[in-house]
């Protein structure tokens, strides 16, 4: 596959070579968006398809033998393909939302390898550490990204990259910028984000030499080429590219010295290099830019065969402690010797590559030193940071291959890997030294063209050779060898000082102040969630009255309508009703007491709908009250007779407060309705249209069945669903009622004599009553849901009478029945108008003449009507049945 | 004279069969239940797609109730939204219900299929509707539904959490009421198109009372949408009920984020008068805090449940800053996040119980590796990649179309701030749990539970939406940028509502109205 993609590649280079011709190839995707699947393949992006292609191949080839048997290999390959694909994408893309989409995809590749080996507490760190790191930069990337496609107006590349000036001239370019520099540097593992890579490495090794120091920490470097036209030129840029570059180099270089793990020198080695090449590209100087293209060539080669080589020692040592892993020459000799070449490369050894690129890198700080006022501080700081990187190279290659013998190796004696194992590592440091030796007739066109992509100019002249007479940079190699050599010397005491002063690392750092969010985090959760009933509603209600009073802020309240006296019956009425409301809340703790009140509130409301001549509701009123009392006296059979008192004074106060701020608030909104003139263009249509269309003298009946019957057929939905809801949860798990059934009926658990004789006349009368109700109620007050309220109650007296309330039970499932043929009836009934081309619930009617009975409209929208009936008179026997069963209890427990 | 029904049948379908299965006796039937059921489920998608098609044709369309037109009857309009809105609840309801039945949960309480059918009349009903009381009705059916569903099983946590739901709800329906008769005391309708006509033209002495009116229609959406600081019954409700339930109760909020859109695009949009854009201050910050605030709450979440759950007081911080941005641009974005948070949550739900059975239901405890990881693991890694916004999934188009649209806004800062840091929390609350959850295992063998084909389907069917939604990414924006330049428009919303309303005759006498006069 990787050799396929590789194979592919070639055809395409030579026009590069031949030209520097940009390719570019792209569909429409998100055109909206500004997301396309648009590609470019230049010289840096050519450069890095080798890059990732090829020492994909040899990783792939490597890992083969370096997973142990009980590994699945199949998950590696295809995390390792994927990230291929992605790492691929994220060079090739020109749209730079769509380079985003692979950055961040690489992210994601990176946590799930570096936690391939997620049984371990490290590789889960490690890779959570990293995902967070470099995800939340791919965040701040987004939002730069999306500011720079913002100032020019598109996302390709192709636009951007020749909008350089307006970028730069633009206010939201610093923001622009500070917020890709977090994407690079994050990725990139430049200080102080660097902290992530030396955990990252608790992922398989061929993760480590592939993506952790060959390529996707490349990938900010990559991006700082990529927009070096649009963005470099600066001030801004030099002092944040330059300066973090810097620090990360020498901090990388210093603390690379110190690891004594194989792979944390590696890794820090790796923060290091990478320090350099972002210091080179900051410089903004052509040369330092074509220094920095060729170090990531260079460090990409001689980085992966370190790692490969680390890998080999792990491998067959079981070790990569290099306080034990010493004197390895002797048992491995050829790995060694790669392995030392690989690590002079890395010390900038003449004849390998990385000496090239380590004198460019000096020359341009001479350079640069030539052209401020800042003195010989650039020569001594490069100088200082090739003497560390001198000394960890030397360390590498000492301790490990020389230093006396081995020490506690779980493997021992170690020998030389699989013969194919070590073939990627030698074809790599080939390389170093092909490129060392032969710079020009190697890598030369490929740097010329990759550099020119990045420069987008005429190249300055620069010669790959290896010798360039005596010079300052050439005394500066000079130094840093002795310097290096004379620190790794001295080393010890540096080692005792360093373990003695060096403060907490960033990953502790981190680990603390991510603990310490995650706590926050709880302590705030825990704080809104606080589990509380009253809490909650206190705030419902507290927010209501701010949204109500915020929203009235400034308004009229009272309406021009003459107010009319109040008279002292219904002052009194009212008075009343207040107070037994007030009483309900003051007596909230005795349940049977509250429930009495509360049937006198409603009683009272009754009587405000007499007065006010609204005889249908105070019919349907009384009815609901009268229901309602039943069900919840049953109901409160499970509950303790007393409720608990709430605690705490201050809460009494804080309810009480909000309780009456929202009575107050709702009597103003009442007072404020009320005061202004009433909206009749709904009622006059109502009246004018209800006996002419509706067929019924009694407008709030037809309003009900007909004008909004769709409203009605929801709520005898709602009331339906309500009884399956109660039977559901009763049948679910009862509770064992607090009162048992004998108490509350008396101790004989029979029926009063006289219940019990009136019981069946009063049935008899109540569902006469009820039909009469129901009949008159498209004309008179009355109707099918006072009817059925009315029905139920006959049969609620008839079950705390009879005897037989077990075999009532027994007629639950026809209640429910009764439930369903009622919406049924009204489904039927609406659904009828439509065979005759008309909407649902469209009614008719009919005038008929009956004996006894005298005349009367028949309206389609009775059988609606009578729907509603069965419905309310299910649901009611229903809940009670299931409320008021009685339980098994022995016999004499009352 | 012939009628199209098809409007009104996202309503009728499911009430009919919820009638059908309310007859069946579900302990001797089930499996006659659950064909209907499902049945009935599944021929709703073809419906909505129907409906949905016809919208993009002919913007509008209304179905006049009883023959009575608006706005002195009940009339149902559909435009982009409502047929956007029927055909998620549609399509997040078939892989609901089906895994219910794979995971016996309707066996679990009785009425799961009745219930379940009204759930969705209810849903519908309130997408549908053009009336404000009609919408309070509706959402009483599918609130009553809710709560039925909601405890369905039973259990103590469960039965604890849904009280919350119910007594915080039923206090929201009180003043869901009282808002409506505020506003019906000054404007004389209950009919949205007709609210928008006379709150437009309010005079200056109504207009603190409607704007009182309409910020109380913004608390009570505002609960249902889990608004901060209305957001904390949410979690425990939704961490303990079922999973079947939770992934349908995965559009509940969003039904109070429809609703915000609706009322408050039509009826106090930017033609209201004296209440105009009168719910954008609020719904702004209030949506950064939640978002921020759901952020917090997912890394607090010590179980995957929970996690879920507060997944959902994200996005309704997203949506709500979003709508509360009020240009074209973020309503469009809005509607495209929509539609990702509701399948992928609902997908969530689904694979959290199947991770939660092979892990022996250990919470976040160390337990033994599930037996399925490479499919369980990656469902999960598509799931949580979506959910937190990253590429190349859907929550990465929403979150990207938010962030464009505020660009030219003056809170960009804090939107940018909040969406982008809040992206953080959650990608380090996921990895935390994906690697709790998949990684930190007990050293033992697996336990020997399996995931069937029938369980699986529907949470991947759901979770195909993250890949899915990106692909289809051009025409889904298409259709949001639509909608949102739809819902920009009220003037054609009314004159398509109040279309009929010539049928009606004019009164022939003005009678006194009862019960204004003593």
């Amino acid at each position: 596959m990787t050799a396929a993609s590789l194979a592919l590649l070639l055809p395409l280079a030579p026009a590069i070579f031949a030209s520097g011709a940009v390719q570019l190839a792209g569909w429409h995707w998100l055109p909206d968006l500004g997301l396309n699947l648009t590609f470019r393949l230049d010289g840096l992006a050519l450069l890095f398809c080798l890059l990732i292609t090829g020492i994909g191949l040899l990783v792939i080839l490597y890992a083969r033998y370096y997973l142990s048997e009980r590994d699945d290999l199949c998950r590696l390959y295809a995390l390792l393909l994927a990230f291929m694909g992605a790492m691929l994408g994220v060079v090739l893309s020109d749209n730079l939302l769509l380079l985003l989409v692979f950055w961040e995809l690489t992210s994601l590749c990176s946590f799930l390898l570096v936690g391939y080996w997620g049984q371990r507490a490290d590789a889960r760190q490690g890779a959570r550490l990293a995902l967070t790191i470099t995800a939340g930069g791919g965040l701040a990337l987004l939002a730069g990204l999306l500011l720079l496609g913002h100032i020019v107006g598109s996302f390709e590349l192709s636009t951007v990259l020749t909008a350089g000036d307006q970028v730069r001239s633009h206010p939201l370019y610093p923001a622009t910028l500070v917020l890709i520099l977090l994407g690079v540097f994050t990725k990139s593992a430049q200080f102080p984000f660097h902290f992530w890579l030396p955990q990252a490495m608790a992922a398989p090794t061929p993760v480590s030499a592939y993506l952790h120091s060959a390529t996707m920490v490349k990938a900010g470097v990559f991006l700082l080429a990529r927009l070096y036209p649009a963005l470099s030129g600066t001030d801004l840029w030099l002092i944040l590219v330059g300066g973090i570059g810097l620090l990360t180099l020498l901090f990388g270089a210093f603390t690379a010295l110190f690891q004594h793990d194989l792979k944390g020198l590696l890794a820090y080695s790796t923060i290091s290099h990478l320090g350099l090449i972002t210091l080179l590209f900051g410089l903004e100087t052509p040369l330092a830019t074509v220094a920095g293209v060729f170090h990531i060539i260079n460090h990409a080669v001689f980085k992966a065969s370190l790692f490969m080589a680390a890998g080999i020692i792990d491998h067959e040592t079981g070790s990569r402690d290099m306080r034990k892993v010493n004197g390895l020459f002797r048992y491995m000799p050829q790995t060694a010797v790669l392995a030392m070449v690989a690590a002079s490369a890395m010390a900038g050894v003449p004849l390998l590559n990385g000496f090239l690129s380590k004198e460019m890198f000096f020359g341009e700080a001479v350079h640069f030193a030539g052209m401020g006022d800042t003195g010989l501080l650039w020569p001594v700081i490069a100088t200082i940071a090739g003497m560390f990187s001198v000394a960890y190279s030397v360390r590498f290659i000492h301790d490990v291959f020389f230093n006396g013998e081995p020490i506690d190796l779980p493997h021992m004696p170690p020998h030389e890997p699989p013969r194919y194992m070590r073939v990627p590592v030698e074809i790599l440091v080939a390389l170093c030294l092909l490129v060392g030796i032969v710079p020009a007739y190697t890598v030369g066109p490929l740097l010329a063209v990759a550099a020119a992509s990045v420069v987008m100019g005429p190249l300055p002249s620069y010669s790959l050779a290896i010798w360039h007479g005596f010079n300052l940079p050439l005394l500066m190699s000079a130094l840093a060898f002795v310097g290096g050599i004379l620190i790794y010397i001295q080393r010890r005491w540096l080692f005792w000082l360093y373990d003695r002063y060096a403060g907490p690392n960033g990953k502790i750092l981190f680990d603390h102040g991510l603990r310490w969010v995650i706590a926050l985090a709880g302590r705030v959760t825990a704080g809104l969630e606080s589990g509380s009933l009253q809490h909650y509603l206190a705030l419902l209600i507290g927010v209501a009255l701010v949204a109500g009073g915020l929203g009235f802020w400034g308004g009229v309240w009272q309406g021009d309508r003459p107010i009319q006296p109040l008279d002292p019956l219904s002052g009194l009425a009212a008075l009343t009703l207040a107070l037994a409301a007030a009483l309900t809340v003051l007596r909230q703790g005795q349940r049977l007491t509250t429930l009495t009140l509360l049937g006198m509130v409603g009683l009272f409301v009754v009587l405000a709908f007499v007065r006010f001549s609204a005889p249908d509701l105070a019919l349907t009123q009384l009815t609901v009250e009268v229901v309602t009392t039943i069900l919840l006296l049953l109901a409160l059979r499970y509950l303790p007779a007393h409720g608990t008192p709430e605690v705490g004074t201050g809460r009494r106060w804080r309810d009480g407060g909000l309780a009456l701020m929202a009575g107050g608030g709702l009597a103003a909104l009442a007072w404020g309705v009320l005061t202004r003139p009433p909206q009749t263009a709904l009622a006059d249509y109502f009246l004018a249209t209800s006996l002419p269309e509706g067929g019924g003298a009694n407008v709030v009946n037809v309003i009900l069945v007909d004008f909004r019957g769709f409203d009605t057929l929801g709520e005898a939905t709602v009331l339906a669903i309500a009884a399956l809801g109660i039977v559901a949860l009763l049948a679910g798990g009862r509770p064992a009622p607090e009162t048992p059934w004998s108490a509350a009926t008396g101790a004989d658990a029979q029926a009063p004599l006289l219940l019990r004789i009136g019981a069946r006349p009063i049935l008899a009368l109540t569902l006469l009553l009820a039909a009469y109700i129901f009949f008159r109620g498209h004309q008179l007050p009355g109707g099918g849901f006072i009817a059925g309220l009315v029905t139920a109650l006959a049969l609620v007296t008839q079950y705390f009478a009879s005897d037989f309330r077990r075999a009532m039970q027994q007629l639950a499932l026809g209640y429910r029945r009764m439930v369903a043929a009622g919406l049924a009836l009204i489904a039927v009934t609406g659904a009828a108008s439509g065979i005759f081309g008309h909407s649902f619930l469209t009614s008719t009617f009919t005038h008929v003449h009956l004996p006894l009975i005298g005349d009367f409209e028949i309206a389609s929208a009775m059988a609606f009507d009578l729907g509603v009936y069965l419905i309310v008179v299910g649901t009611v026997m229903l809940i009670l049945l299931e409320l008021g069963q009685p339980e098994a209890e022995p016999v004499g427990s009352g | 004279m012939t009628v199209d029904h098809s409007l009104i049948l996202p309503i009728l379908l499911p009430f009919v069969v919820g009638i059908a299965l309310l007859s069946i006796d579900g302990d001797r039937h089930l499996a006659w239940q659950r064909r209907l059921s499902l049945l009935a489920t599944a021929a709703a998608i073809p419906l909505a797609i129907l409906l949905l098609v016809t919208t993009v044709d002919s913007g509008y369309r209304t179905y006049v109730l009883g023959h009575w037109p608006a706005p002195f009857g009940i009339v149902l309009v559909l435009d982009r939204l409502s047929a956007l809105m029927v055909l998620l609840a549609a399509v997040v309801a078939l892989p609901a219900l089906w895994s219910a039945i794979g995971a016996d949960t309707d066996r679990q309480g009785r009425y799961f299929h009745p219930l379940f059918q009204f759930q969705l009349m209810g849903l519908n009903g309130a997408f549908l509707t053009g009336d404000l009381f009609n919408l309070f009705v509706f959402f009483e059916i599918l609130l009553i539904a809710s709560y039925s569903l909601l405890l369905h099983g039973g259990g103590r946590e469960r039965i604890r959490a849904g009280l919350h739901y119910v007594i915080l709800n039923l206090t929201g329906s009180a003043l869901f009421l009282i808002a409506i008769g505020v506003l019906y005391g000054l404007t004389g309708t209950l009919n949205l198109a007709e609210l928008a006509v006379r709150v437009a033209h309010a005079s200056a002495a109504d207009a603190g009372l409607i704007r009182a009116g309409a910020l109380l229609l913004l608390v009570v959406f505002g609960l249902k949408a889990a608004l901060l600081p209305l957001h904390a019954w949410l979690p425990a409700a939704y961490a303990n009920t079922g999973a079947p339930i939770a992934a349908l109760f995965a559009l509940l909020t969003k039904v109070g984020v429809y609703s915000i859109i609706r009322v408050f695009t039509l009826a106090f949009g930017s033609t209201a008068g004296p209440a105009a854009d009168i719910a954008a201050p609020w719904l702004l910050p209030l949506g950064l805090a939640t978002l921020l605030v759901g952020a917090i709450g997912l890394l607090a979440s010590w179980n995957l449940r929970r996690l879920i759950a507060y997944s959902v007081i994200v996005s309704t911080g997203m949506l709500l800053t979003a709508i509360g941005l009020s240009t074209a641009a973020s309503l469009s974005a809005a509607l495209v996040y929509l539609i990702h948070t509701t399948l992928i949550t609902a997908g969530m739900f689904l694979l959290a119980d199947l991770i939660a059975e092979q892990r022996g239901h250990a919470d976040s405890q160390p337990a033994p590796p599930v037996a399925q990881p490479a499919l369980l693991g990656g469902l999960f890694f598509v799931g949580v990649v979506a959910m937190a916004g990253l590429p190349p999934l859907s929550g990465f188009l929403g979150k990207v179309l938010l962030l464009q649209a505020a660009q030219d806004s003056p809170a960009l800062p804090w939107v940018w701030g909040i969406v982008l840091s809040s992206g953080l929390l959650i990608i380090v609350a996921l990895s935390r749990m994906g690697s709790q959850l998949f990684w930190r295992t007990l050293d033992s063998a697996a336990l020997p539970v399996h995931a069937t084909v029938r369980r699986l389907f529907p949470a991947v069917a759901l979770l195909a939406a993250g890949p899915l939604l990106v692909i289809l990414g051009q025409p889904l924006i298409g259709y949001a940028s639509a909608t949102a330049q739809q819902l920009r428009q009220p003037a054609a919303y009314i004159e398509a509502s109040l279309a009929n309303r010539h049928l009606a005759p004019a009164p022939a006498h003005a009678a006194p109205v009862p019960g204004t006069t003593p």
